[in-house]
């Protein structure tokens, strides 16, 4: 059995590898090293511009987007207790989405620039948030499944309503590229919501991991271990929204990552839902950079969206995990 | 003084004016009809939910303690425990460190042996049958080394093997100045382990005492309802439905 630190130590090393690829990878052939050094001196040439503006921005964002989702996959079903909770469960994706929307269409938040459609789709996840916060009252799992259910759907109404309205096709179809996931032609700028995201959700998960692991052994047992079951039960939604947020506000959907990720990792980390979360970080961060070079080596022409591939790729899976749970409960 | 005690404690209309007390070395047995506040009871005792009255805990009142404090002088051990995740035993025996915030290998060691759950500490919990899951929960909350140990129903649907095994786990950890509160359906185990018993019904102490003093014909029978043939100097001692 790989022991936590050693799958973390692969993770982070298959992290680096992969980084590398996603820097080497396209159209054009250039000296990656050389590049990102020209680059960082802000020496102006090919190189530089191809490395460090086109391709540079792609591998961060990929590697924070997966990232965020593999982590609060992996905090959301500790706190669920249920292995087939997916991050978008708590209906921050659909919030975004309708944050996101309202850009495309009414051309809010103008002065935020290229940025707009980020700062709408976070403001817009935190909005579903906090309403599912308040529906969900004690932040016990039937009514957080319940509450986020509610919220995604009435998000997702919403954005029908939008798209039923659509000012124009252009929009529409901006919009539903937009949604079907990818972390193509984003700037670096796009990393102020991201990292700061990833710090503040993460922290908030990692601040209780030790709730995570001991409701593994149900409510009553956690608090009876002297822990706040409810308070940090909402403090995980919190971090998990926050992560989802930014990473949906950014990139839109990109599915069954937060799903997949931690029952990959979970027979490495003894199953503890604590020791989880860093490895499923590193693996969302490893899965989406892979899979986001994965779109770029197909054939030239309409690019298959990064989101889509994972859904295709993920659905299966899910699918096999449905059949082997219902096994296990007959 | 009493390591627990309480006084006049009552919650909602699940429990109305006990006041008992636990003492180190002993342990105590919580009888009665389903749904006569046991359950309850040992969750109060633990901190869980509300409730009027006081609860002492050597001497101090409950909640002057944090909620670490507490956990580290009281371990619960609730009658339904699942384990979601397929984490092998040694790691659920771990768990049991949470209050203390750290993996004290010798504690959990310790409690592994007590638990006498040495043979299967790799396996998953999973694949354990329904005795040896008993005794890897009580594992389990012996690592954070409790001085007052609840534990509710700890041997129902356990063999008659097992249902021993278990209560003399929780007879010798009270034997080192420690203190248990155990429920108990099985009224032999209880009069045979105990060394007082509190007999509930309707959320009331009907009767506090030895088992001489509380296991006597009428009371049962007023209590359960139906007829008891009761043999206390028979070794082990016997209490049977009619």
């Amino acid at each position: 059995m790989v022991s936590k630190l050693t799958i973390t130590f692969y993770l982070f090393i298959m992290l680096i590898l992969v980084t590398w690829l996603s820097l080497w990878v396209g159209s054009v052939h250039v000296p990656v090293f050389g590049g990102l050094t020209d680059w960082l001196f802000g020496i102006v040439n090919d190189r530089a511009v191809i490395v460090g503006e086109i391709r540079l921005p792609r591998t961060l964002i990929a590697i924070f987007v997966g990232g965020a989702l593999g982590m609060s996959g992996a905090a959301l079903q500790g706190l669920l207790r249920n292995p087939l909770v997916e991050p978008g469960l708590v209906g921050a994706s659909q919030g975004a989405a309708l944050g996101a929307a309202s850009v495309f269409y009414f051309g809010l938040f103008s002065v935020a620039g290229s940025l707009a459609v980020t700062v709408a789709g976070l403001l817009g996840a935190l909005v579903a948030l906090s309403l599912m916060l308040l529906l969900s009252g004690t932040g016990k799992p039937s009514l957080v499944i319940l509450a986020g259910l509610a919220i995604s759907t009435i998000a997702g109404a919403a954005l029908a309503v939008v798209l039923n309205f659509a000012p124009n096709p252009y929009a529409m179809q901006e919009l539903v590229f937009w949604l079907l996931g990818s972390v193509s032609n984003r700037g670096l700028d796009s990393l102020f919501v991201l990292v700061p995201a990833l710090l503040i959700g993460g922290g908030l998960i990692w601040s209780q991991r030790r709730l995570l692991a001991a409701l593994g052994l149900g409510e009553q047992v956690a608090e009876s271990m002297g822990l706040a079951v409810n308070r940090g039960s909402r403090i995980v939604v919190l971090g998990t929204a926050v992560l989802v947020g930014a990473a949906v506000s950014v990139a839109g959907n990109i599915g069954f990552v937060g799903l997949l990720v931690p029952h990959l990792i979970r027979p490495f980390t003894k199953y503890r839902p604590d020791k989880l979360l860093i490895p499923s970080a590193l693996a969302g961060a490893v899965l989406v950079c892979g899979a986001d070079i994965f779109v770029r080596l197909l054939p030239y022409g309409q690019e298959l969206k990064l989101g889509v591939l994972t859904s295709l790729l993920g659905a299966p899976f899910f699918i096999w995990l449905v059949v082997r749970e219902g096994k296990r409960w007959l | 003084m009493a390591l627990i005690s309480t006084h006049s404690l009552s919650v909602d209309t699940r429990l109305n004016n006990i006041s008992i007390e636990l003492q180190r070395g002993e342990v105590l047995g919580l009888i009665g009809p389903n749904g006569a506040g046991k359950s309850t009871l040992l969750n109060t005792l633990a901190g869980l939910g509300h409730y009027t009255g006081d609860i002492l805990l050597e001497s101090n009142n409950l909640t002057t303690y944090s909620s670490a404090e507490r956990a580290r002088m009281i371990g619960l051990q609730p009658q339904l425990v699942t384990c979601v995740w397929p984490m092998s035993v040694e790691e659920v025996v771990t768990l049991g460190r949470t209050p203390w915030g750290d993996n004290d290998e010798k504690a959990i060691q310790e409690a592994i042996k007590l638990a006498g759950i040495n043979a299967f500490t790799e396996r998953t919990i999973d694949h354990l049958s329904g005795g040896e899951r008993a005794r890897v929960w009580l594992a389990r909350v012996l690592a954070g080394k409790p001085q007052a140990l609840l534990v509710d129903e700890p041997v129902a649907n356990v063999d008659i093997h097992y249902q021993l095994s278990v209560m003399n786990v929780l007879k010798n950890y009270a034997k080192s100045n420690n203190g248990v509160i155990v429920a108990l359906h099985d009224l032999s185990l209880a009069a045979r382990y105990c060394h007082r018993l509190c007999l509930l019904k309707n959320g009331k102490c009907v009767a506090l005492g030895t088992p001489e003093e509380v296991l006597n014909e009428s009371l049962l029978q007023d209590v359960y309802e139906i007829s008891v043939d009761i043999d206390l100097e028979r070794q082990p001692p016997i209490v049977l439905p009619k």
